[in-house]
């Protein structure tokens, strides 16, 4: 099935007209096969080797999107069962479910906490992207009236709009168009109906179907009808078999290469339990283990915290630790007095050292220089924590001028380094902390203390 | 085309372990939950956890229900083992922590074997925050408990000459090997403690855990590998079970230890306790822990209701 690089090279123009962005038409072949470029970037090519080099390099699983302008997102476009192989793309989304026979008081609630929960995390801007909004009541202006609240209430999210009805759903997409909502509903009875929707606003289209076997055929329909921009789900009512539905769906796509369920699902974590605490239990699973969207009943903080922390870290690039923004930290009431410490900008490190400060209850500083992302002994390994880069950042983060303090606390692995500080920081002294961050408590209890004494 | 369900099989198989007289972990060769493809082995258990010396900062409603028998391991265990029914109890000494009271062996020693009368359930012995004191500790505990079959936390690289041979050798209990969230270390201590001469039915495996958020990536990733080599290459020292004693993390956190005057607006403290610590035990079960330890009996409710639907 796939093509080489050489295969690929046998149906370019062979011109070397470098419009694609690379030197020659050999070295855009071989990007091709790796699926490191779109076959589209070649503007020589023939219609039907275009057509034959896309359906051979598209990568297994769909990239497919939603939403508008900065509030476009992407789903799908896996290639790995498991992020070591090579890392996860395209994040989790969340939503919170809405239906039209719900009261004005829950909808308002709903909204409120979707609004509430907004905040940023390494560098990250966590909110529930999505506001599923179902018609239940079976009533267009009813559902159009849900719509439209919900539009002017979350602003940030996207609408998925949730009914079987195509003409409620022409209605609906009309209403928030401009949004680019996902049209969730396609199945058996009204694809065609659903699917020209789609067409005619270009929308993501959520397909649904009572199983596995049913789901498939109607997938394949659907692509007869030249659409591919979907979302897949079952209809199964069990955690134990969406769990089986969701796991085999991105298997058929990368380790049976076929195409047919190569979408992303979504998971309605709100169907399959009541309880708040079991939906969280239920969408942990799903962000581990292939679940692109997932809806709950409602969020707040005490569901948010974990379950966007999570996401983050199960969508690092494995390559690529993740780092924290360089800069003086403030941990809990610190006046200019309180004790400085000092570590590296790999992320991990920089949570356990201020979750520690935070549990010994004494208000200090984190300094975090520019040490390369990496641990404390390999930050220290590679010269990127060195008397120099502690000193470069106490200068740019003016730390003279807002501290009193002239002592600075260093990690006890990197205590060789005391010497070398001081002499890049005159006036200053070094004081060697704890080899490990669990002790970290005890010894600012006992640092402060001293000062105190 | 009509749809061809795929299907793995594996090779490899987890070890079936039994802690005390009958409590069995692993015996998959699947990956976890992965019923679909073949046999899930045993069902994850549950261990609640309880401490030596009485918890100062412990969620309200658990010392609520708790009250003084708090200040006794023995009855605390009871309570829970009547109350909340978990598989296993962890008791955990915190109280031979130099800054905590400093307790000997011996007085743990002595705790442990009160807890080990007081119920059926079988035992996982925690220490405390020193790995040298730890095979101080364990050492008299394993005395005090010969042949319970019972299992203790960690064997860790410093340590693990001392602790295997007196609990795994001399004493029939059980070691767990503590890596820190790395395959290599995980399976070398494996190799080095059978070196030593203990048996593969007295060992379980702890890879190393954090909390969500916590570079919790990492965690997953080394315990997808650990499974894989186990099951796909067929790795005989990493099908092993492992237990992941997550409270001792995710209670410790910030979003768990933030009170509501720190941050107004994330709401009820002791809830998002509660929900670091099921969406930890949901995140490492499903990357193939076979035993989880929580703190709070509401986690426990939830997590195994969850398990109850998967399995």
């Amino acid at each position: 099935m796939a093509l080489t690089g050489m295969d690929i090279y046998k149906l370019l123009p062979k011109k070397n007209c470098k419009e694609c962005g690379f030197p020659t038409c050999l070295a855009f072949a071989m990007k091709l096969a790796q699926g490191g470029v779109e076959a589209e970037k070649c503007p020589y090519m023939s219609e039907d080797a275009k057509t034959r080099l896309s359906e051979a390099t598209a990568p297994p699983m769909r990239t497919v999107k939603f939403g508008a302008g900065d509030r476009c997102y992407s789903l799908g476009g896996e290639t790995v069962l498991f992020r070591h192989e090579k890392t996860f793309v395209n994040r989790t989304r969340f939503a919170v479910a809405f239906s039209d026979t719900m009261s004005d008081e829950e909808i308002q609630s709903k909204i409120e906490h979707m609004n509430t929960v907004d905040y940023i995390r390494i560098s990250e801007e966590m909110y529930v992207e999505i506001a599923a909004v179902e018609c239940k009541s079976g009533n267009k202006d009813t559902f159009l009236s849900l719509i439209k609240r919900v539009k002017d209430g979350c602003k940030k999210a996207v609408p998925m709009i949730i009914t079987s009805d195509p003409e409620i759903a022409k209605a609906a997409v009309e209403e928030c168009k401009e949004l680019g909502p996902i049209l969730f509903g396609a199945n058996e009875q009204n694809y065609e109906a659903m699917v020209n929707l789609a067409k005619q606003y270009n929308l993501l289209l959520g397909v649904t179907a009572p199983d596995q076997e049913k789901l498939y055929e109607l997938v394949q329909k659907i692509q007869n009808l030249g659409y591919r921009e979907l979302l897949l789900s079952t209809e199964s009512t069990s955690l134990k078999q969406v769990f089986d539905d969701v796991v085999n769906i991105r298997r058929t796509a990368l380790v049976s290469q076929d195409r047919t369920f190569g979408y992303p699902t979504v998971v309605f974590a709100n169907k399959l339990a009541k309880e708040k605490m079991m939906q969280l239990a239920i969408a942990t699973l799903f962000v581990e283990k292939y679940g692109s969207v997932i809806v709950l009943d409602d969020i707040d903080y005490s569901l948010a915290l974990p379950l966007f922390a999570l996401r983050q870290n199960i969508y690092t690039d494995p390559q690529r630790p993740m780092k924290v923004e360089q800069g003086l930290y403030k941990i809990g009431s610190a006046d200019e007095n309180a004790p400085l410490l000092v570590t590296v900008d790999f992320a991990l490190t920089y949570f356990i050292v201020s979750g520690e400060v935070e549990r010994s209850k004494v208000p200090a500083w984190v300094l975090i220089p520019d040490a390369g992302g990496y641990s404390v002994l390999t930050a220290w390994a590679a010269g990127k924590l060195s008397g120099k880069t502690i000193a470069k950042a106490v200068k740019d983060f003016t730390v003279e001028e807002k501290l009193k303090t002239r002592e600075i606390i260093i990690p006890g692995k990197v205590a060789v380094l005391k010497a070398d500080i001081e002499d890049e920081l005159p006036g200053w002294k070094v004081v060697v902390g704890p080899e490990e961050a669990a002790l970290l408590p005890k010894f600012l209890r006992d640092y402060t203390d001293k000062k105190v004494s | 085309m009509t749809y061809k369900k795929p299907v793995q099989k594996f090779s490899g198989k987890i070890k079936e372990i039994t802690l005390g007289e009958n409590l069995k972990l692993g015996g998959e060769s699947v990956l976890p939950f992965y019923s679909f493809d073949g046999d899930t082995g045993n069902k994850p258990a549950i261990g609640l956890e309880i401490w030596d010396v009485y918890p100062e900062d412990w969620p309200t409603t658990i010392m609520e229900e708790l009250g003084d028998k708090a200040k006794k391991p023995a009855e605390w265990a009871k309570f829970c083992e009547e109350k909340y029914k978990p598989d296993f109890i962890c008791l955990r000494f915190v109280g031979a922590n130099q800054d905590m009271g400093d307790r000997t062996p011996e007085e743990c020693a002595q705790i442990a074997k009160e807890v080990a009368e007081a119920v059926k359930l079988p035992l996982v012995i925690a220490g405390c925050d020193s790995n040298e004191k730890n095979g101080k500790i364990f050492t008299k505990v394993a005395e005090a408990l010969a042949d319970k079959n019972y299992a203790f936390l960690s064997a860790v690289e410093a340590n693990y000459k001392e602790v295997g041979a007196a609990v795994g050798l001399a004493y029939g209990n059980i070691v767990v090997a503590e890596s820190s969230v790395d395959l290599n270390l995980a399976k070398q201590l494996n190799i080095l403690l059978t070196q030593l001469g203990v048996k593969w039915e007295k060992m379980l495996m702890n890879p190393g855990t954090s909390a969500v958020g916590y570079g919790f990536e990492y965690v997953i990733t080394t315990m997808d590998r650990i499974r894989l080599a186990a099951l796909d290459q067929n790795d005989t020292t990493l099908q092993l079970p492992m237990v992941m004693p997550i409270s001792f993390d995710t209670w410790k956190v910030k979003e768990s230890v933030a009170t509501e005057q720190d941050a107004p607006e994330w709401g009820d403290r002791e809830e998002r306790g509660i929900a670091m610590e099921i969406s930890t035990a949901v995140g490492v079960l499903a990357a193939g822990a076979n035993a989880v330890v929580l703190r709070h009996p509401r986690s426990l409710e939830v997590v195994r209701e969850f398990i109850n639907n998967l399995i």
